[in-house]
């Protein structure tokens, strides 16, 4: 049965074959826009160059030795075996060659360990299945988002045509200013993530419970797309990591942008605002935030992620439900989702309790401000 | 010593001349046997069949990634699927195919009767149906199978359902087997070696596996004490691995990879001493530096031990930790072009002929070299926080594992065909089996590389348009690949039935004991008066 189905498949992906894809063909590193990405593509070249040299040099003797050597040619084979010079040579010589290129790495292993003397600094989170940013350090302090994918289900799933940057856009990117040192702190709410942005050359693994750093300099202004490389569940190839290098000035007015946004944020916090008012936003938070995990259905997949649809603690009481949603739950997938306005939690709060068959009472900004520790 | 050799035939000592299959027929001759060459073939076909269902696996992972978006498969599944591929493929296909080529070729090699532990023989199989039961099983309890990666990271591990419980008890039980079978193997190296069989005249085939039966029996525990704090960890409240109870998740890494990396030598090297053997077989040339590839191997194998981290640089090590498994890995490149010069120069000035088994030494040679030049790139700190967990790290150890491991596989089950089966294979079918198995195989992998250098990361069910030409062309070589070893088992099955019968000598520059004392196809009961070697 699998046989039919497998073959009935490839006959069908045989003619997508034909059809070739419209995207240029990505082969090497991308363009390096720091200067620790263009060192790495620098020992890359290095130090294939070195094996080109080595391969070419051990295997032309081998094809050599198949061309010139054979039975069917009459060539007898000579009976010697042993040869201790030989075997010196060929043990002393590659160690020369390794020390020989330890000297220009260990530069740069060094240099990326150094986090030191840093401009700006962010803490980045890796959730499942999506980043969070807080700037802890340096211009725009204080600020703090999520980033999800923002490549809409329907591309994913064929039914519209892919978007240029499928699968490497977000929602809220990181945004730096350029020719900045900026250290990155990361940690995880769940499970092992990595954080990895190419042109930078920088890659850390996100690690719960732990605090671990690295650095990028960015050269260059413009848009830079990574993913996240550590396997972390389901949806791990759907959390990218997009970063925009912005002039200073971009940046500072880019900060005063944001700070305006919170506090009109915060404004809202204070709101009565309707029930449809709050299902209409609620659904947009929960598609940004929640459906990975607990399905457009309501249902989950369990046993990881539990079902809310029915769920006694969704229609419980208000405290208990935006007690979880705040504080998150301790050794699962429930992570805290605090870094949300008060309006959004609300919203996506009373949305999950008037949907799927469930009814429950509905919860305003002021009731979640007020169960913030 | 060979009063350990098969003791239900020993009941009447008439039947020494019957060829005997130990006294009973049917299934029941298989359930009870003691004899090695049963039990290798056991363990042959064994791995026979994992690779087939490993191999369907593949294949369901690269339909799935021949275009982007979700076509197939959803993601869990197909996390199910690396899992699966990954964990059948090296702990039920390549790590049985060299313990069958152990069973059927020491004892004949070292001039024994039998293995020393011929009852322990029988059970150390019989563990690995039971294994991989549960493994597929695991795919039918409630959440799947795990989707976790072969490498079962913590704490990902914690999220998943019964079916991690299954494969946890699955790898316990491997380990078991291969614990045992690998007491067996030094046991048997060690005492039971026929009277001038010094252990420096033994066949490089004896050696690698001795070497590789310690490491097995290094490093089995420290895995099955990976898995089983995982498995306290998920019931029983502990958190070995977790922060909030004063755990590491990263410590996990550490024991695993303290057993992974041996682990890729204990699938290594075993192929190593096949490829000892083929080469100057075919060559017409005594081995190139005997005591120098000995000396190598066991290089190799210690080295092994101090080089774990180099799987997880990116985790933030200290700069010093990064710099000494940096420094310690890179030096693992010179035992191992030791390996490959000797193996140059063995061809060197020899008398070659290319029948099947030579063809796939020699792909083995120059694609194992490649995987070992990929793993030097890779083992450069800032080169590899460019590459870890990308394509390229795929590339690299199925080039290592595939080209590697698989072909001195082929290499090895080719050249000993005709004596264990007494027949000879079709010469053009092996040779159309090793050349679509040699373009298909670059096919699927080395466009991997570019795919890992532009930054495709591994594990992912759906990718970025500009990465789609290579997946193309990876896929369509992996359909062909899978359909190749239909051809194989086919001119297996071929050879069994109706095979020309095999000359006594098959091959023209084999010397080792099972060649030159025994007949072909090697009887039932081999060496029970111990030969003497001069």
């Amino acid at each position: 049965m699998r046989g039919t189905k497998v073959i009935a498949a490839l006959a069908g992906f045989g003619g997508l074959a034909l059809s070739g894809s419209a995207q240029a063909i990505a082969w090497y590193f991308q363009t390096p826009a720091s200067q620790l990405a263009a060192d790495i593509d620098w020992l890359h070249r290095l130090v294939m160059w070195l094996i080109v040299v080595i391969f070419a040099g051990v295997f032309g003797a081998m094809f050599y030795s198949v061309y010139a050597h054979r039975k069917s040619k009459g060539h007898k084979a000579e009976q010697f075996h042993e040869n201790t010079t030989v075997e010196i040579i060929w043990t002393v010589i590659p160690a020369i060659i390794l020390v020989a290129i330890a000297w220009p790495v260990t530069k740069v292993v060094i240099a990326q360990k150094d986090t030191s003397a840093a401009e700006l600094t962010v803490k980045v989170t890796g959730y499942q299945w999506k980043w969070g940013y807080d700037y802890l350090k340096g211009e725009g302090e204080g600020i703090s988002f999520l980033s999800t994918l923002a490549t809409p289900r329907a591309q994913i799933e064929g039914a519209e045509p892919k978007g240029e940057n499928y699968l490497l856009e977000v929602d809220n990117e990181l945004v730096v200013p350029v020719g900045k040192k900026v250290r990155v702190i990361t940690t995880a709410a769940d499970v092992v993530h990595s954080w990895w942005v190419p042109a930078f050359g920088a890659k850390q693994d996100a690690i719960p419970g732990f605090l671990r750093d690295t650095w990028f300099r960015p050269e260059r202004t413009g848009t830079y797309r990574g993913q996240c490389v550590e396997l972390c569940g389901k949806e791990h190839g759907f959390m990218p990591i997009v970063v925009r290098v912005v002039s200073a000035e971009d940046y500072t007015k880019w900060v005063a942008e944001f700070k305006q946004k919170t506090a009109k944020a915060a404004e809202d916090d204070t709101k009565t605002l309707a029930l449809q008012d709050l299902m209409q936003r609620g659904e947009k938070v929960y598609a940004a935030n929640c459906v990975a995990c607990h399905q457009a259905t309501g249902r989950g997949t369990p046993p990881a992620f539990p079902p809310l649809a029915g769920s006694k603690v969704v229609n419980g009481p208000e405290e208990g439900q935006i007690d979880v949603v705040l504080n998150g739950r301790p050794n699962t997938a429930m992570q805290s989702f605090k870094q949300l306005s008060n309006a959004e939690l609300a919203a996506v709060i009373t949305f999950t309790r008037n949907s799927w068959g469930n009814k429950a009472s509905e919860v305003q900004p002021a009731e979640v401000k007020a169960r913030r520790k | 010593m060979s009063a350990v050799a098969d003791t239900h035939g020993h009941a009447h000592g008439a039947a020494h001349s019957h060829g005997h299959h130990g006294g009973y027929g049917g299934i029941m001759r298989w359930i009870t046997t003691t004899n090695h060459k049963d039990i290798g073939t056991m363990y042959l076909w064994f791995s026979f069949i994992m690779f087939s269902i490993g191999g369907l696996m593949a294949v369901v992972i690269r339909l799935e990634l021949f275009s982007p978006g979700l076509q197939l498969v959803d993601p869990d599944f197909f996390n199910q699927m690396t899992t699966m591929h990954g964990l059948i493929m090296v702990f039920g296909a390549i790590m049985p195919v060299f313990v069958g080529f152990a069973n059927w070729l020491i004892p004949m090699q070292i001039g024994a009767p039998d293995m020393a532990f011929a009852r322990l023989n029988n059970w150390s199989f019989w563990l690995l149906p039971f294994a991989a039961t549960l493994l597929v099983l695991s795919f039918f309890m409630p959440g799947g199978a795990p989707g976790v990666g072969w490498t079962m990271y913590a704490p990902l591990t914690v999220q998943m359902g019964m079916g991690m419980d299954l494969t946890i008890f699955a790898v316990h039980i491997l380990g078991m087997s291969s614990i045992l079978g690998s007491i067996n193997i030094i046991t048997t190296i060690l005492n039971m070696r026929a009277p001038g069989m010094t252990l420096m005249r033994m066949p490089l085939f004896c050696w690698t596996w001795l070497i590789t039966a310690y490491l097995l029996v290094a490093t089995m525990p420290v895995l099955a004490g990976a898995v089983t704090m995982t498995l306290t960890d998920r019931h029983f409240g502990t958190t070995f691995f977790n922060a909030a109870g004063g755990g590491d998740p990263v410590l996990y890494q550490h024991i695993f990879w303290f057993f992974g990396h041996p682990e890729v030598y204990i699938i290594a090297l075993p192929g190593f001493g096949v490829i000892s053997q083929v080469i100057p077989a075919f060559s017409r040339k005594p081995l190139f530096g005997y005591a120098s590839m000995v000396y190598a191997t066991s290089a190799i194998a210690i080295l092994s031990f101090i080089v774990w981290a180099h799987h997880m640089y990116t985790v933030g090590m200290p700069v010093t930790g990064q710099l000494f498994f940096m420094y310690a890995t890179t030096l693992i490149a010179v035992p191992t072009g030791v390996k490959v010069f000797n193996w140059v120069t063995t061809m060197w000035k020899g008398s070659l002929t290319f029948e099947t088994p030579m063809l796939f030494a020699v792909g083995f040679l120059f694609m194992f070299t490649l995987g070992g030049f990929t793993g030097l790139v890779l083992a450069l700190v800032p080169v590899d926080i460019q590459l870890h967990d990308t394509y390229y790290v795929v590339a690299h150890f199925h080039y290592v594992m595939v080209a590697g491991a698989l072909f001195a596989a082929f290499a090895g089950i080719y050249f000993w065909l005709p004596k264990w089966t007494g027949r000879m294979y079709n010469e053009t079918l092996g040779k159309i089996h090793f050349w679509l198995t040699m373009i298909f195989f670059n096919m699927v992998f080395f466009v991997q590389h570019f795919l890992g250098l532009a930054g495709m990361p591994r594990r992912i069910p759906d990718y970025p348009l500009m990465f789609e030409t290579w997946n193309k062309i990876s896929s369509l070589g992996a359909f062909g690949m899978g359909l190749t070893q239909l051809l194989f088992l086919y001119v297996v099955v071929k050879c069994i039935r109706s095979g020309e019968p095999a000359a006594q000598l098959p091959w023209e520059g084999a010397d080792s004991l099972e060649w030159t004392h025994l007949p072909t196809p090697a009887p039932y009961h081999s060496f029970e008066t111990p030969p003497v070697v001069k």
